[in-house]
């Protein structure tokens, strides 16, 4: 147990460490004050804007992910669709939008999510996963985690 | 002069039979699902999320859309929201142009310029971010489908109105009754499949 902690602390710090972040990082651009006062908002526009910095991105998810078995990247409605499909097809996955309540046609199965103010709703296709699917959940960004752990119920 | 027009003429009829007889097309054509009566009654929604769950059929509809523009001198590619930045970014990695995204009002942060288009009823409107395509730059805008051609005529709008130039319009399916091919701006039109 104690020989595969270490080895996920040593691939972690070798990430931490991989010169290719540090450009990325610089490329995001936080806009304050969208969209509410106080909110500094995490735009990965800009990182789209450095074909290198956005192919390097990428690469560090088809690197730690390529060799896992996934059958299945779910992104999640809209910038998880920017960076979900060029991991999927660079692993040889499906991809399997997650998207907001009365966009995806035909049946569709729904979990909902708090907000900080009320709830909304995630929704995928039935048949688009089938049991023993191994997924990997992608957005942009994670804050609370509530629409990443609405995904996460609707893969499981 | 009129030579070298037929010749032309002649070649791009070439390259449309070219892309007509490749075996990839098949394979996507019948991987997409029509859903009828979506989002309302009457309308038979081409449904691309299937073509999504064939890891080869997808990665063949980017082959065929980087295989022709891998050359073009491409500096961006923008994607229509939302299922434009399903297919918009692959292509944009693998050509090595930015990606840049055309969204419904108030989801870009920061400045943006906005085009309004026209809905069957009321209209609609997509926005750019100021400074993300700049003067001189060669543009292909993607989106999943094309039907009247309004969001395609509002993204070319805003793509020229930044001073970009915009080479062609690429989508996967075209609704061919619905002639939206004539509402570009006198753009042309590259599509993988025809729906009737």
């Amino acid at each position: 147990m104690s020989k595969m902690v270490e080895a996920e602390e040593a691939q972690m710090k070798k990430e931490d460490d991989d010169p290719r972040v540090l450009a990325i990082s610089s490329s995001i651009r936080v806009v304050p004050n969208f969209p509410k006062p106080g909110i500094m908002f995490q735009d990965i526009t800009t990182l789209l804007l450095e074909p290198k910095a956005f192919r390097d991105t990428v690469d560090l998810f088809v690197q730690r992910y390529k060799d896992k078995n996934i059958s299945v990247v779910a992104g999640i409605e809209a910038r998880g669709f920017i960076f979900g499909p060029p991991i999927a097809l660079e692993i040889g996955a499906k991809f399997v939008p997650l998207r907001k309540p009365k966009k995806l046609p035909g049946e569709v199965i729904s979990e909902a999510y708090d907000l900080e103010y009320g709830s909304d709703c995630l929704q995928m296709h039935v048949g688009a996963v089938e049991p023993g699917d191994v997924a990997l959940v992608v957005d942009d960004l994670i804050a609370t985690g509530g629409t990443l752990c609405a995904a996460i119920n609707l893969l499981g | 002069m009129m030579t070298e027009a037929k010749e032309e003429v002649n070649n791009e009829k070439k390259q449309e039979q070219q892309v007509v007889d490749d075996p990839r097309l098949q394979a996507i054509s019948s991987a997409i699902r029509v859903v009828p009566n979506f989002p309302k009654p009457g309308i038979m929604f081409q449904d691309i999320t299937t073509l999504l769950l064939q890891p080869k059929a997808f990665k063949d509809t980017i082959d065929l859309f980087v295989e022709r523009y891998k050359e073009k001198n491409i500096s961006v590619v923008a994607g229509i929201e939302a299922r434009g930045f399903i297919f918009g970014p692959p292509i944009a990695l693998e050509i090595g142009a930015k990606f840049v995204p055309l969204r419904k009002p108030r989801k870009l942060p920061g400045e943006v310029i906005s085009e309004e288009y026209v809905l069957e009823y009321g209209t609609d409107c997509l926005e750019m971010h100021v400074g993300a395509v700049e003067p001189g730059e060669t543009a292909l805008v993607v989106d999943d489908l094309i039907a009247t051609g309004g969001t395609l005529c509002a993204a070319i709008k805003l793509l020229e109105r930044v001073g970009a130039q915009v080479l062609e319009c690429a989508c996967v399916i075209e609704l061919p009754e619905l002639k939206g091919r004539e509402r570009l701006n006198g753009k042309s039109l590259y599509i993988l499949v025809e729906s009737h």
